[in-house]
């Protein structure tokens, strides 16, 4: 019995199906899992109304994507759910490497101090998807969630898409000026768009339980190379909500994944990893690696996000957090496209700078798995050669490649950005959080930024003349020092603004908080322009 | 610092998965032989780049242990 109480949500007869006249929405979204949620959410935050469609009426069956990230989770707080995640996640930052029957390394993920939100924290999907249904519904007005709605086909034109969707009362069409596929792995909308999904399927097949039990294990990763349990492959373990444990096992190429999944079999493997058998399965599942991408995002007016998009193998947790760092970019561009404040070409750096993240995961994760998985003689001869020489030697312990972990993607060099001027942070980073106070209460730096673009100075006043409706953000060790021009006033309360940022730089920030420039003294004209570069307006 | 953590110092930092990966890749659709020669030759290439007799005694102290 799964300790997780399933619960249907109601299905509502889609107006299209009650006589209502048949209307343009601005977005439609494919997919109500964890990246098409977060996709209505930014959106309602940013005033776009968005329909949400999904075959389905529960949240996810399964853990399946447990581990994330800061960023992530500082993106889950700009969509008013992260805090409520990590009250209910295993934070973790210990990771532990096993060869056979002794300890090889441990790692610390050593989080700095400073930051509202934790290197990583466990939480099943099934209460992400939850947490935003419930955000959802913060919305009435602005997200009009579909349950068994599906979406059994799509016509793209230079003005928006036609998806053909069917209900239990009956089959209609939608029209949307923009449609997000956010339909996971298996897309049904990129097979109705007929669009190839490049890249490197691996033989390998593992296994993937959550397993109920008290226990107390400590909450680390804990990775085993051969270990006594399981001769010749690899194990993993982790902790996650309510003793639940999530246990991969490598197969080998030549497992029968029908075999593998019946319950029967899986128990004698987990009964010979925990010494016990005190447990309950509450799911299991038998897949394969695969690295895999859409040559392009974005076809016409239909935009691909999540696992639809790109597809990781899962060692390094970069395929939800790849997803929500899809939507974080995605958001603000759609929203000032349909509101008509930025041309529709802006759509196109989603694409760069979406796909230079997925190659990050891609090659991160295709590296993991090969280290994982040797395929010769020779390569099984290096990879235990890593591993024996672990055990003294730093250099070797750093080639340990049990995943390696997801980091926010620096967007650097791509063409929203002004190349920097000033020291300090490179434009195209994700901003660093810190602390800071606002009137005497204490709060932190990023929940200020994200709404839409913003001046950050740090210790420094802005220019005169700054391009109307560009809020400033003026950040002192002591508020009195501020100028006229700010919007907000920050005390940079344990001096971690200027150590992260640089004292006297200002940055020009984007609605999704990465930095677009960086100037030292400059000149408006000089922010206009990255403004206005960074908006997509000129290039 | 001892002659054992010089050897087995990091010197690579994240450019070892760019090297990992690259020397995989190099072996690849060889056979065993044609693999251990590869090896042969780089061993002797390294050395050469290395040039310096106390390391190269330091690291086949290590590599044999």
């Amino acid at each position: 019995m799964p300790r997780y109480a399933y619960q249907p949500f109601p299905y509502k007869k889609p107006p299209e199906l009650d006589g209502a006249v048949a209307r343009q929405y601005p977005v439609a979204i494919a997919g109500a899992g964890p990246v098409g949620l977060s996709m209505a959410v930014d959106l309602a935050l940013r005033g776009v109304p968005s329909v949400v469609l999904d075959d389905n009426d529960v949240v996810s069956l399964g853990s399946r994507a447990i581990c994330w990230s800061k960023r992530t989770l500082e993106i889950f707080d700009r969509l008013g759910i992260g805090e409520r995640m990590v009250a209910k996640g295993i934070t973790w930052k210990v990771g532990r490497l096993f060869h056979r029957d002794r300890e090889v390394w441990s790692f610390d993920l050593l989080p700095e101090e400073g930051h509202k939100m934790p290197a990583f924290i466990n939480l099943q999907q099934y209460y992400v998807e939850q947490y935003l249904v419930e955000r959802c519904a913060d919305f009435p007005d602005l997200i009009d969630l579909r349950w068994k709605n599906r979406v059994n086909g799509v016509r793209s034109h230079h003005t928006g898409a036609r998806l053909a969707v069917e209900a239990p009362g009956g089959a209609y069409h939608l029209d949307a000026a923009w449609v997000i596929a956010c339909d996971g792995a298996r897309s049904p909308m990129r097979s109705f768009m007929g669009l190839d999904f490049e890249g490197r399927v691996f033989e390998e097949r593992f296994l993937i339980a959550d397993v109920e039990m008290r226990a107390d294990f400590p909450s680390e990763r804990w990775f085993w190379f051969e270990p006594p349990f399981h001769p010749g492959q690899s194990a993993l373990l982790h902790k996650q909500p309510d003793n639940i444990y999530r246990i991969d096992l490598q197969l080998g190429p030549d497992a029968d994944p029908d075999q593998e999944k019946r319950h029967e079999n899986v128990i004698p493997r987990i009964e010979k990893i925990i010494g016990h058998g005190d447990f309950e399965l509450d799911w299991v599942s038998v897949y394969m690696f695969q690295c895999r991408r859409l040559e392009r995002f974005v076809h016409g007016r239909v935009v691909f996000a999540g696992d639809s998009a790109h597809i990781v193998s899962p060692f390094g947790a970069r395929g939800g957090n790849g997803g929500i760092q899809d939507v974080d970019n995605l958001g603000w561009k759609l929203a000032l496209i349909v509101k008509g404040e930025a041309p529709e070409s802006l759509i196109e750096t989603y694409d760069e700078e979406r796909v230079r993240g997925a190659d990050e995961n891609i090659l991160n994760s295709s590296r993991s798995t090969s280290f994982m998985t040797p395929k010769s003689k020779m390569e099984k001869l290096f990879r235990d050669s890593v591993l024996d020489l672990a055990a003294d030697h730093e250099f070797a312990r750093r080639l340990v490649n049990s995943g390696r972990l997801s980091r926010p993607c620096s967007l650097e060099g791509l063409s929203l950005q002004t190349p920097g001027a000033a020291e300090g942070i490179a434009p195209g980073q994700a901003m660093p959080d810190a602390p800071v106070q606002c009137e005497g209460r204490p709060g932190w730096l990023l929940e200020y930024f994200g709404g839409g673009f913003a001046l950050m100075a740090v210790g420094c006043a802005p220019p005169p003349g700054l391009p109307a409706g560009l809020p400033v953000i003026e950040i002192w060790p002591d508020e009195n020092l501020a100028g006229a021009e700010a919007r907000i006033v920050l005390r940079d309360a344990e001096g971690l603004v200027a150590d992260r940022y640089g004292a006297g730089v200002i940055c020009l920030v984007r609605p999704d908080q990465h930095i677009a420039a960086t100037f030292v003294a400059p000149h408006a004209d000089e922010i206009a322009l990255a403004y206005a570069r960074a908006m997509g307006r000129e290039h | 610092m001892t002659d054992k953590d010089e050897i087995g110092r990091d010197r690579l930092d994240t450019a070892g998965d760019d090297f990992y990966a690259l020397l995989m890749q190099a072996h690849e659709g060889l056979s065993f032989e044609e693999s251990a020669r590869l090896n042969a030759r780089l061993v002797l290439l390294l050395a050469n780049r290395v040039g310096d007799l106390d390391a190269l005694r330091a690291a086949l102290a290590a590599a044999k242990k």
